[in-house]
């Protein structure tokens, strides 16, 4: 058995404690690696090459591994998240019923294609496959809330109270 | 635990049941959360704690009630009124209404098809059990079918005669039976072996094992020890979406309680078998849905595909033997040991045996959570149960199986929908999404749609599937701005052969299939959209 190689982590930000103890609960083995990935962006929103150098190290699989694997899945960013974010539905009930609409009044309304984020990081314009809430198409994921009965009108007035309201 | 302890577990929970008047089930499914269940059952559980009626009337949360469109929605039992679209404020009218007969203004009738003509095999529970209890789950009958199979007289060997008999097929799709897998791993040379539950419903469109998993997760797990126990195997994984965060929780949840319970871990129900189950978290990657890649995704690896064979029940996880089933599988696994194997043949058809739960959405009236035999028409579904096209457009075609899967149109609304009639059809049955579109869809666009989604979620590793996707895409982009050409669509053709015939996996083979589809049954469209091409000065 390979001695697990003691690594300090970045900075003594507490939240590489919770990084920590996902890489501990399986034994720092390469396994590890995607459930890591995954605590590490539900802690600090995104990976960035620090995270996933410390990552790489701490569970003993090349970067150029860990980095394979957090650009091969969508669900990880390696860039940081905007402060409000919309994702469009783009799943086939939805595309039915419009939802590429959505996505064109949204980016002219902020002046970002879709998969881009406004210049001062206020706003990130998304889309995703299906968000599993067909029965409720077209659906749109506003701060992490499922937002239905969606008009390329009123999804652009939704986003616009958001970012706009400064919080 | 002896068989009385164990039936007690139930009896206790029914008896507490049963002393309660009045029991108001809230759907706290995702579609229902979507739109605003948990403040309504918050502001039914305040009614009825400022009236005073906590004996007399509890208010539960309960997985999927079916028809999600019209969410919020709630069942007053013992009485079986369904209320739909329902608001905070309607709280003290139920409440007042309580065995004084239903709010005509928000009651949602069941004398139409989509309550008539289902057959709930997989759903039976949902909608009736608290998702997050299993005390609930086990008053309806959870883990009976484990309890019979570890301490009474089920050999291993029994269970796979029982389920192959069945003949249930796998419900992911692609319908290999059931039964002969688990016969293939059972064979295999005794050690560690692995059961792994598929849980990464990426077809967009699809939201049946979403819903399974938040309605009752009890019944995946028991499913999963009874295979675990008929092949032996130890250790269980479950592959589930990152984006399913409720279902992540109640899963997570489930596997506590049972563990507390003794339903799973060491010495089940003190018999010498042990089992126990572990959570992996997808990251949005469609392909890991294709078995070995989703073996290479649990292993902490990047999603890619391998060549079979070996297939994974002789070298899966970590190289040992591997039993994969899909999430909808293994819910029909329980129903099938109580009740036995001629009892599941008895439904459906004969070589698409049970039920088959679909997620009916896109251009129709009712749309929402459906299970029915196999073997129903297509018409049948969308225009009975689903209630016809509305706004008085015409119904076109039906979307079956997702990106892999094709589109049927009217004329052959008349098939009965089963494995083989689907994949006559230039569809497949895949695992359940069902899109119905009418008149204002343009069926190029479609193709031109799941194409896109192909390219995307082509994991690059063979070269059919990754050029030919992007090719294909870029040459129906071309139709969709009407800037074809006769060659365009000869090629376009050739393309759609090579990249089935020669991708690595099944992502790439089927790829292909909403273009043949398409072109078979509404190639005018594709027609329409030719520029002749101009002849040389």
């Amino acid at each position: 058995m390979v001695r697990p190689i003691e690594v300090a982590p970045p900075s003594d930000d507490k939240r590489w404690r919770i990084v920590n103890a996902t890489m501990r609960r399986y034994g720092y083995k390469p396994q590890a690696l995607i459930e890591t990935l995954h605590a590490v962006q539900e802690s600090f929103g995104f990976l960035d090459d620090e995270s996933l150098s410390f990552v790489a190290r701490r569970l003993n699989v090349p970067m150029s591994k860990a980095y394979g694997v957090a650009t091969f899945y969508h669900f990880f960013s390696l860039k940081p998240p905007a402060k409000h974010n919309c994702v469009v539905c783009l799943g086939t009930a939805c595309y039915i019923k419009g939802s590429d609409q959505m996505v064109k009044a949204l980016s002219e309304a902020h002046d970002i294609e879709e998969g881009e984020i406004t210049p001062d990081g206020e706003f990130a314009l998304l889309s995703a496959h299906c968000v599993g809430a067909c029965g409720l198409a077209p659906v749109a994921v506003v701060d992490g809330e499922i937002v239905s009965g969606l008009t390329p009108e009123n999804i652009v007035k939704i986003v616009g109270e958001r970012v706009s309201d400064g919080s | 635990m002896d068989r009385e302890e164990f039936e007690q577990i139930g009896q206790k929970r029914r008896e507490a049941d049963a002393a309660v008047e009045y029991h108001i089930n809230v759907c706290t499914s995702s579609g229902c959360v979507a739109s605003g269940s948990a403040a309504v059952k918050e502001s039914l559980e305040a009614e009825v704690k400022a009236r005073d009626l906590k004996h007399k009337c509890r208010v539960n949360g309960v997985g999927c009630l079916g028809l999600c469109g019209s969410g919020p929605i709630l069942s007053i039992q013992p009485e079986d009124a369904l209320y739909q679209k329902v608001k905070p404020q309607d709280s003290a009218e139920i409440v007042d209404h309580l065995g004084q007969g239903p709010v005509e203004r928000i009651e949602l009738k069941q004398d139409n098809a989509f309550f008539q003509q289902q057959q709930r095999v997989v759903l039976a529970n949902a909608g009736k059990l608290d998702p997050e209890d299993i005390e609930s789950a086990m008053a309806h009958g959870a883990y009976r079918a484990l309890y019979k199979v570890t301490t009474e007289e089920m050999y291993p060997t029994d269970v796979v005669r029982e389920i192959t008999q069945s003949g249930l097929r796998g419900r992911g799709g692609a319908g290999y039976p059931t039964g002969l897998k688990w016969a293939t791993v059972a064979k295999m040379d005794e050690g560690l072996k692995y059961i792994v539950c598929n849980g990464d419903e990426g077809d967009p469109g699809a939201f049946m094992d979403r819903s399974i998993m938040e309605s009752d997760p009890h019944r995946i797990l028991e499913g999963m020890a009874i295979a675990a126990y008929a092949v032996g195997a130890s250790e269980g994984y479950i592959y589930i979406r990152a984006e399913y965060g409720l279902g992540i929780q109640r899963l997570k949840k489930a596997i506590r309680q049972a563990e507390k319970m003794g339903c799973l871990g060491k010495n089940i129900f003190d018999s010498p078998f042990s089992f126990s189950v572990q959570l992996r978290l997808g990251a949005g990657a469609f392909v890991c849905g294709e078995e070995t890649a989703l073996i290479a995704s649990i292993e902490g690896q990047r999603g890619n595909p391998r060549p079979r064979p070996p297939y994974p029940a002789m070298s899966g996880l970590w190289g040992h033997s591997t039993l994969i089933n899909n999430v909808e599988t293994f819910a029909n696994i329980a129903p099938i040991i109580l009740n036995g194997s001629e009892w599941f043949s008895s439904m459906g058809t004969e070589k698409s045996a049970g039920t088959k739960v679909f997620a009916l959405s896109g251009k129709v009236n009712r749309v929402g959570l459906i299970e029915v035999p196999m073997g129903i028409s297509l018409r049948e579904i969308i225009e009975e149960i689903g209630g016809g096209i509305p706004d008085g457009h015409a119904f076109k075609a039906v979307q079956t199986g997702g990106p892999s899967g094709g589109c049927i149109p009217e004329e052959h609304l008349d098939t009965p929908v089963d494995y083989e009639s689907l994949r006559a059809l230039g569809s497949i049955m895949g695992s359940g999404g069902m899109v119905v579109m009418d008149d204002t869809s343009s069926m190029v666009s479609v193709a031109r749609y799941f194409m896109e989604f192909c390219m995307d979620e082509s994991c690059g590793k063979c070269i059919p599937c990754r050029v030919g996707t992007a090719q294909m895409y870029e040459l129906l982009t071309r139709f969709v701005n009407k800037e074809a050409t006769e060659a365009d669509l000869t090629l376009l053709e050739e393309l759609c052969e090579m990249v089935s015939q020669t991708s690595l996996c099944g992502l790439g083979q089927s790829a292909p299939n909403p273009v043949m589809s398409t072109l078979r049954y509404f190639r005018e469209e594709y027609l329409e959209r030719i520029t002749p091409a101009h002849e040389p000065a």
